[in-house]
């Protein structure tokens, strides 16, 4: 459902993707891994449509359609979701709120009416339980003054709560603690099926010990150098990127 | 002595020092003592009008415009301006395909009726409206309970004892250069009595009030709860007025008797000039209440309009017990620059004032909160709280609190708070994220954080408002 063909983009004009491939199917999950500044947040934005980002060749393609063209609300309406790596504080707007919106607005582009009150609630109430989120949380402010971590849990309750087609976990695990860790880890493979699928970027295997990948990618210099299965990510806990920076050197 | 007496009486004491006739409808631009006279004589003055004007005009002459507020714009040229036309006669258009698309636009957003937004425009609909027979309606009921609801001009005539005895009462002409303007060369404006005990059943508002509809530059509105009364009344509408008048200085005053309470709302949308900050209204307004014991005095204001606004609805708590609020929305965009916020004024005992101001600064904007809280000897246990906060959109505007305090008792409790937030690239992107578009986000965050003070607004002025703040924010961030 997702394929990305050598994609380059650059920020402030500095190449920082250069040449990416990607398959993603349905029912797949795919863990990126890769030594800090290697572009793993940048390849997020690009997939999301952020803006300040210039694509400057290769192509992605959504169920067939040239994500490239849509803006960021419309691909997260066609079902992408990204978890943040640093979620932001919205003032003034209660996660409640904030959720009710998303969800009218995404049913509004498909042309269906917004979700009865009663429905809202209980998805809410379902969804906070599945990431052992208290239901409290969600009348503050979306972020504001949450810690790290319940920042994170945030993170997940929303894709919970959208349920999208694509999920891309962005970090999620950075300042969870090892039981938020297994609860974050839990919600996201129940919502793992067969339509669905999960791009997770981390940098600790003990993530993966949680959500199995069908695949691990090491991204290294905005490319993506090495793909394997989950054994890739114990090989890159014990021995570090010091022997992929070598392979590279070697080429 | 019948008026027309008077009238004639006053009228031997006028010397036109210009050329032109009683019966013309616009004056030649300028302002001298004549013109005073000659306004006095258009509006059917009775004496103690045309010689309150003229102290005024004096006064005028030896004030200078106030330098202190965080605005900045190239000289008014006060010679340069038209003090009296005729309610816009010749301004009318023909039809709506003569407005500006940009008003029209606006107009379409919020959903108002055709003959409303022609009424709005200035369009020759006179008869169509069925406002009219609203308002006759309205008069009648209002009358039987004994409540006063006409122009000032009417007023004036009609009920010179009360103009007499609380015009300037509140703001006296000497109070500042431009309130010392408007008394010297106000054209029309607002008047309201509500009578003892009386509580006035509906929403008094100017916009039923057609005939008041057009006062234009300086105008001029009064309103006195008796003892015990209430009124509730709202001032302007939710959409752009089109108006070519560049400078405006209204006065307000409330008068509250004991135990009444007066709630004056505010949605001001006058044209706020260009992306590029060309045109655009200069609104400099004195707003301010008086409360006897027991009485309540409570402005709410959206501002949302004109390129300058130089405005502190102010309270004197004068009586014991008497409580006064502000609660304030000042959204300003692209190169607006807005110096608002309140003065609260606590003489009495126990008295307690409120005040909740929430400014939007976006494009190159400037947004100033000023607010003075003075509690005197007197007022033992008064209490203040104030809250004040700004929200940017963008990084290029600004957002300014000044508050000041002036404490003469020990015995007062007084507590402020300040944040400030910003609304950047990284929130609305967060927001598209969840499917939400640009312009919803902006609604969204904007009616979240504006919510307390929308609150205050009748209901279908609330929807509307909250309409009016995401129309003047599209596109104002990233
Ligand atoms: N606005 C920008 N201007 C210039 N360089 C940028 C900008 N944003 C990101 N970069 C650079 O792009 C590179 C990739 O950053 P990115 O955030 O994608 O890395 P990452 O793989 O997610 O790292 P981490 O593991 O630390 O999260 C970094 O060198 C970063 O400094
Ligand atoms: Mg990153």
């Amino acid at each position: 459902m997702l394929s990305i063909k050598n994609l380059k983009a650059k920020i402030d004009n500095k190449e920082i993707l250069k040449g990416i491939n990607l398959e993603v199917k349905p029912g797949e999950v795919h863990a990126i891994m890769g030594p800090n500044g290697s572009g793993k947040s940048t390849l997020a934005s690009v997939l999301t449509g952020r803006e300040g980002y210039e694509v400057t060749g290769g192509e992605i393609t959504y169920d067939g359609k040239n994500l490239l063209e849509l803006s960021a609300e419309d691909r997260a309406r066609a079902g992408i979701f990204l978890a943040f790596q640093y979620p932001v504080e919205i003032p003034g707007v209660s996660t409640t709120n904030f959720m009710k919106t998303a969800i009218n607005e995404i049913r509004k582009s498909k042309g269906i009416a917004p979700m009865s009150a009663g429905e809202f609630l209980k998805r809410l109430k379902d969804k906070a339980a599945l990431v052992e989120l208290d239901v409290e949380m969600t009348k503050r402010y979306v972020n504001v003054g949450f810690s790290g971590g319940e920042k994170k849990r945030n993170e997940i309750f929303q894709m919970a709560m959208l349920e999208p087609r694509l999920g891309i976990l962005d970090e999620t695990d950075s300042g969870l603690d090892i039981d938020a860790l297994r609860i974050v880890a839990n919600g996201v493979n129940k919502l793992r099926n067969e339509n669905n699928a999960f791009v997770v970027i981390t940098h600790y295997q003990r993530l993966l010990d949680y959500i199995v990948p069908d695949f691990v990618h090491v991204l290294y210099k905005g490319k993506i150098v090495k793909s394997g299965g989950k054994e890739l990510a114990y090989q890159l806990e014990e021995e570090g990127y010091d022997w992929i920076k070598e392979e590279q050197t070697v080429k | 002595m019948s008026e027309d007496i008077i009238l004639d009486k006053i009228a031997g004491d006028y010397e036109w020092g210009f050329s032109t006739d009683i019966d013309m409808d616009t004056l030649p631009k300028g302002l001298n003592e004549d013109v005073v006279k000659f306004i006095s004589k258009k509006k059917n003055d009775p004496t103690f009008m045309l010689e309150w004007r003229l102290k005024a005009y004096k006064h005028w002459l030896t004030l200078e415009e106030p330098q202190w507020a965080n605005i900045h714009h190239p000289p008014i040229d006060y010679q340069d301006a038209i003090y009296y036309a005729a309610p816009r006669k010749e301004n009318k258009l023909n039809s709506l395909e003569d407005l500006d698309p940009k008003i029209k636009e606006t107009y379409e957003k919020l959903g108002i009726p055709l003959v409303e937004q022609q009424f709005l425009a200035g369009v020759a609909v006179d008869a169509v409206m069925d406002s009219v027979s609203v308002v006759t309606t309205y008069r009648e009921k209002l009358s039987d309970l004994g409540i006063i609801f006409c122009s000032i001009s009417e007023a004036i005539k009609e009920h010179p004892e009360l103009v007499k005895k609380y015009l300037g009462s509140v703001v006296p002409y000497s109070d500042n250069f431009f309130a010392a303007l408007n008394s010297a060369v106000f054209s029309d404006g607002s008047f309201v009595y509500i009578p003892k005990g009386v509580r006035c059943p509906m929403e008094l508002s100017t916009y039923f009030r057609i005939n008041a509809a057009n006062t234009g530059q300086f105008e001029r509105t009064l309103i006195i709860a008796d003892e015990g009364a209430y009124v509730s009344y709202l001032e302007g509408c939710t959409a752009p007025m089109r108006d070519e008048n560049q400078l405006h200085a209204a006065v307000v005053e409330l008068i509250a008797l004991d135990n009444a309470e007066i709630k004056y709302s505010t949605v001001q949308n006058w044209y706020p000039g260009d992306k590029n900050g060309k045109g655009g209204i200069y609104n400099f307004v004195t707003k301010r209440g008086i409360c006897g014991e027991n009485a309540k005095i409570s402005w709410t204001q959206v501002e949302t309009g004109s390129s300058i606004t130089w405005k502190y609805p102010s309270v004197i708590l004068k009586g014991d017990n008497s409580i006064g609020e502000f609660y304030s929305v000042a959204l300003t965009n692209n190169y607006q620059q807005a110096d608002t916020g309140t003065k609260m004024i606590h003489l009495g005992k126990n008295t307690k004032s409120r005040i909740v101001s929430k400014g939007i600064s976006a494009g190159h904007s400037q947004n100033s909160y000023r607010g003075l809280v003075r509690v005197g000897k007197s007022a033992d246990n008064a209490r203040n709280y104030s809250q004040c906060d700004s929200l940017l959109m963008g990084d290029r505007c600004g957002a300014h609190t000044f508050p000041y305090f002036d404490i003469k008792n020990k015995n007062a409790t007084v507590e402020h708070e300040a944040t400030t937030s910003k609304i950047g690239e990284d929130i609305i992107f967060y927001c598209g994220q969840r499917g939400i578009s640009e312009e919803d986000a902006v609604a969204l965050i904007v009616n979240g954080y504006a919510k307390e003070v929308l609150n205050q607004l009748p209901m279908e002025f609330a929807v509307e408002a909250q309409k009016l703040l995401a129309i003047s924010l599209e596109g104002s961030v990233g």
